[in-house]
C-alpha cells in the first residue's frame, strides 16, 4: 500500500505502466531531446559559442605577447593602465592578475577580435558588464575566441571568480568605438 | 539480548544502535545547520549593499564557512540519519557493524571541528570550492577528508545492513521504494567521495608541499566530479524522503514501482560526468565533451526528475482520491493537512525544487546559455531553490515527522513548528527569485562589493540590481529567522517537548538509547508486502491523477517558456565565435 513497504507484487517490474504515466515520460522525453538539440542547432545557427581553441601557456610566455601588443599598440593611459587600440582582425591579448585586467582594450564597433585570455596567477572569471559575457579564467590556459562588440560605449570587465581579498577590486575596461 | 524497540505510534521497529546513531547524526546536522545560518545572516546583510554589514576579509571568511557548513556538514550529517533509518529502520534489521558506524560518525565529526576551526583561523577563506592555486592551511583539506572517509565508512555499513536484511530474510519481496532511493543516493555517494579522495588528497599533500602543482583546469573537473555528484546524492535522498512522507502521511503507494525505481536508475546511470556543467565556460575543454557530458544526449537525469515530480504528488492525489477527495482537479490538494509542517514542508520544497531550481538549473546548464549566468549571484540562488528549499526543507520537514518517534517528545511550540516551513520556504523563495534576477542583470555570486570601492577603475551596476540584491537579502533574512524557528522547535523539542516516554530525557536527546526496558523485542516481525490495491480512474482522459498532471503540464509550460526567453537574452549579447 505505501512506498516504505515492499512493493505489493513479488514481480512489480511485470506490473503495467499507467496510461498518465506514460504520456508524461513520453512529453517530457520530447522536451528534453529537444533540449539537446538546441545546443548542436546553436553552434550551427547561433552567434554565441565558445571557440574549443585553448592552449597551455605560462604567465611569461603570455607576458611576452602582451607586451609586445601594447608597444605596438598603446594609444593612451587611464589609471596607470595602458590603453591599446589593436586592428580591427588581429590577436588581442588580455590578461588578469591580482587585481587587474590588463591592459584596457580600444575595440571598433561591429569588427572581430581574436582574444587571448589568461590569468597571471590565481583563477579569475571574465565578466563583461553590462553586456554580461561570463568565462572562467584560469592560470595556465589561455583561452582564444573571437568577439565582436555591436554597439559603442565603455564596458567593464568585473572579476567574478574569487581571488582574495582585492577581488572586488578588481575591473577592467574595454572602450568600444563607432566604425 | 533483545536490542529492538517497538515504536508504538507507527509500528517502526528500531535497533538500538542504528536509532542512536540516527540520533547522534541528526544532533551534529543540526549543529552545522545553526553555524551556517548565522553566517549566512552576515552573507546576506554583506551583500545587502544598502547594509554592507561585515568588512571584506570577514566576509569571504563567513561565506566559506556557511556554504561548507550548510552544504556539506549539515545535508551530509543527516543523509547519514536517513541511511540508517532506510535501511535498518525500514527493513527491520539490525545495523551491520555498529562500532564501523560510530568510527565513522567520529571521523566525520573530527573532520567537521577540524575543517571549521581551519576556517575560523582566518588563513583559508578559500570558499568550499577551494579552486587551485589559491591555498587553505593543511588542515582545511585533511578535515574535509576525513569527513568524507567518515561519511564513506557509514555508507558501507548501510550496504551491510541491506546485506544482513537479505540473509536474515527480514522482509518478504523487494526492498521498499524509499531504501531504493536511499541506494541510490549511497550509490552515488561512494563515487562522489572518490572523486572526493581523488583531488583533495593531491591537494592536500600540495599544501604541505609535497606536490609542487595541480593544475587548475585538472582540479575543476574532478572536483565537480565531487561538487555536483554530491548533488545529485540529495536530490536522491530527498526525493526518497518525499517519498516517505506521502507513504506515513497519506498511505499513498508509488504509482507505478518500475517507473519510480527506473527514475532513480538514471540518476546513476546519468550522473557521473555531469560535473561538465559546472565548466561550460572554462578554456581547454571542447564543445563536444560539453554538449554530450550535460545532456548525455537527452538529458536523462532530468528526465528522471520530471518522473519523479509527475509520480510523488500522484501518488498523493491517488491516495487522497481514494479518500473521497474527488472533487474537481484539485480537492486533494485543497484540503491537504496544510497546518501539519511535515507536508507543508514537504510539498513547498516539491514546488520550488520543481518550478525553480530544476528549471533554472537546465537551463543555466545549457552549453551557451552558461555564458550569460556562469559565476553570477544567478548561480547561488538556482541552488538555494534546490538545496535549501529543496533539500533542506525537506529534512526540516522529516524532522517533524521523526523527533516524536526517535526522540519521544512532541513538538515543542506547535504554532511555531505549523508556520515555520512557510516562513522558512518564503523568505528563501524571495531570495532566490530575487537573486536570480539580480544574477541576470550581471551580479556577480562571491563578491563584497558592488560598488568596487578602492578600484582604479569603475562600473555601475543599475538601480535595479542594488534593488533586487535588497529585496533579496530581507528573503533571506526571512529565511534566517525560518532557520531559528526550526532549530528552536528542535532543540525545544528535545529539551522540553512532553515526554512521550517516561525515559525520553536529555541524554537521549544526544544519541543515548531510551530505556532498557522499552527495548525488548529479540527479533522484529518479519516485514510482509505491501497489500494489494485496486487501481481507480479519475476525470477525463482516464487518468489516475488528473490534477497532478495539469500541474506538471504547468512546469512544461513554464520551464519551455523560460527556456527559450533565455536563448532569446543570450542571443541578443555580443557574437562570440
Ligand atoms: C538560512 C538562510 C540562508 C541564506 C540567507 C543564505 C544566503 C546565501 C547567499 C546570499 C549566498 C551567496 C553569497 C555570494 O555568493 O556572494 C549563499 C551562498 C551559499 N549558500 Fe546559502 N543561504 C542560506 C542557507 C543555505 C543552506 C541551508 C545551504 C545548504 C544546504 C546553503 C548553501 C550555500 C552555498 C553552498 C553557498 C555558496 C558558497 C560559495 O560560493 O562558496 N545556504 N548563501
Ligand atoms: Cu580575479
Ligand atoms: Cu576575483
Amino acid at each position: 500500500m505505501t512506498s516504505f513497504l515492499p512493493p505489493s507484487d513479488r514481480i512489480w517490474w511485470n506490473v503495467p505502466v499507467g496510461k498518465q504515466e506514460i504520456v508524461w515520460i513520453g512529453i517530457a522525453l520530447v522536451w528534453c531531446l529537444i533540449m539537446f538539440f538546441m545546443m548542436p542547432y546553436w553552434h550551427i545557427y547561433g552567434k554565441q559559442n565558445l571557440s574549443n581553441e585553448a592552449y597551455q601557456t605560462t604567465p611569461a610566455k603570455f607576458q611576452v605577447e602582451v607586451d609586445a601588443m601594447v608597444e605596438k599598440y598603446q594609444v593612451g593611459e587611464e589609471a596607470g593602465i595602458p590603453i591599446v587600440r589593436p586592428p580591427a582582425g588581429s590577436d588581442v591579448y588580455l590578461l588578469g592578475r591580482l587585481w587587474q585586467w590588463y591592459p584596457i582594450l580600444e575595440l571598433e564597433s561591429g569588427q572581430s577580435y581574436r582574444i587571448h585570455l589568461t590569468s597571471m596567477d590565481w583563477q579569475h572569471g571574465f565578466s563583461l558588464q553590462p553586456v554580461n559575457i561570463n568565462l572562467q579564467v584560469l592560470p595556465g590556459y589561455e583561452m582564444v575566441f573571437n568577439m565582436t562588440p555591436d554597439k559603442a560605449g565603455d564596458y567593464a570587465i568585473v572579476c567574478n571568480e574569487y581571488c582574495g581579498i582585492g577581488h572586488h577590486t578588481m575591473l577592467g575596461k574595454i572602450i568600444v568605438t563607432e566604425k | 539480548m533483545a536490542q529492538f524497540r517497538i515504536c508504538p505510534d507507527t509500528g517502526f521497529y528500531f535497533d538500538k544502535s542504528a536509532e542512536s546513531l540516527m540520533k547522534a547524526n541528526a544532533v551534529a546536522g543540526a549543529v552545522a545547520l545553526l553555524v551556517a545560518g548565522i553566517m549566512a545572516l552576515g552573507v546576506v546583510l554583506t551583500r545587502w549593499q544598502e547594509v554592507h554589514l561585515l568588512p571584506a576579509d570577514m566576509f569571504y571568511q563567513v561565506l566559506t564557512a556557511h556554504g561548507i557548513n550548510a552544504l556539506i556538514f549539515w545535508i551530509i550529517f543527516f543523509e547519514m540519519a536517513i541511511l540508517y533509518f532506510a535501511s535498518s529502520t525500514l527493513l527491520r534489521t539490525r545495523l551491520a557493524a555498529p562500532g564501523w558506524a560510530w568510527t565513522g560518525f567520529a571521523l566525520m565529526l573530527v573532520g567537521a571541528v577540524m575543517n571549521n576551526v581551519a576556517v575560523f583561523q582566518g588563513n583559508s577563506s578559500v570558499m568550499m570550492t577551494s579552486y587551485v592555486p589559491m591555498q587553505a592551511e593543511p588542515h582545511f583539506y585533511l578535515g574535509l577528508i576525513l569527513f568524507a572517509v567518515g561519511a564513506l565508512i557509514a555508507v558501507f555499513v548501510f550496504f551491510g545492513t541491506l546485506v544482513i536484511a537479505k540473509e536474515d530474510n527480514t522482509y518478504e519481496g523487494s526492498i521498499p521504494l524509499v531504501t531504493f532511493g536511499a541506494l541510490t543516493a549511497a550509490i552515488i555517494a561512494v563515487f562522489t567521495i572518490a572523486c572526493g579522495a581523488i583531488i583533495l588528497v593531491p591537494t592536500f599533500l600540495w599544501s604541505i608541499g609535497y606536490i609542487n602543482h595541480i593544475d587548475s583546469a585538472m582540479y575543476r573537473i574532478i572536483w565537480w566530479g565531487l561538487g555536483h555528484s554530491s548533488q545529485q546524492i540529495n536530490v536522491a535522498a530527498h526525493v526518497a524522503v518525499w517519498y516517505l512522507i506521502v507513504g506515513v502521511l497519506f498511505g499513498a503507494r508509488p504509482m507505478s514501482e518500475k517507473v519510480s525505481r527506473a527514475a532513480f536508475l538514471l540518476y546513476i546511470f546519468f550522473l557521473q560526468l555531469a560535473s561538465a556543467h559546472h565548466i561550460l565556460v572554462d578554456p581547454g575543454v571542447s564543445s563536444e565533451w560539453k554538449v554530450f557530458n550535460t545532456s548525455y544526449a537527452m538529458y536523462l537525469a532530468v528526465l528522471a526528475s520530471m518522473i519523479h515530480g509527475l509520480t510523488i504528488p500522484g501518488a498523493m492525489e491517488v491516495a487522497q482520491r481514494g479518500k473521497g477527495l474527488t472533487k474537481g482537479l484539485f480537492e486533494w490538494l485543497r484540503k491537504a493537512p496544510w497546518g501539519n509542517p511535515v507536508f507543508s514542508g514537504f510539498f513547498i520544497s516539491l514546488f520550488t525544487f520543481g518550478f525553480i531550481g530544476g528549471i533554472t538549473g537546465v537551463v543555466m546548464g545549457t552549453e551557451q546559455i552558461n555564458l550569460i549566468i556562469h559565476n553570477t549571484i544567478y548561480v547561488p540562488a538556482h541552488f538555494h531553490a534546490t538545496v535549501v528549499t529543496g533539500t533542506t526543507l525537506t529534512f526540516m520537514a522529516l524532522t517533524y515527522l521523526l523527533i516524536p518517534l526517535l526522540f519521544r517528545r512532541a513538538l515543542f511550540l506547535p504554532t511555531m513548528a505549523k508556520w515555520q516551513p512557510y516562513v522558512f520556504g518564503g523568505g528563501m523563495t524571495l531570495m532566490v527569485l530575487f537573486m536570480l534576477g539580480a544574477g541576470t542583470l550581471g551580479v556577480s555570486r562571491r563578491h563584497w562589493d558592488m560598488d568596487f570601492t578602492g578600484a582604479m577603475l569603475s562600473f555601475e551596476y543599475p538601480g535595479t540590481a542594488y534593488m533586487m540584491m535588497a529585496v533579496g537579502a530581507i528573503g533571506g533574512v526571512l529565511g534566517v529567522v525560518g532557520g531559528a524557528m526550526y532549530l528552536i522547535v528542535t532543540v525545544g523539542s528535545l529539551l522540553f517537548g512532553k515526554k512521550l516516554e517516561e525515559s525520553a530525557g536529555l541524554l537521549q536527546s544526544f544519541g543515548a538509547p531510551l530505556a532498557a526496558g522499552v527495548y525488548n523485542v529479540e527479533q522484529p516481525e518479519r516485514l510482509l508486502m505491501a497489500p494489494k490495491q485496486p487501481v481507480e480512474e479519475h476525470g477525463d482522459g482516464g487518468f489516475e491523477a488528473p490534477g497532478t498532471f495539469v500541474l506538471a503540464m504547468a512546469l512544461l509550460v513554464c520551464f519551455v517558456v523560460y527556456y527559450f526567453i533565455n536563448w532569446d537574452y543570450l542571443a541578443s549579447v555580443w557574437h562570440i565565435s
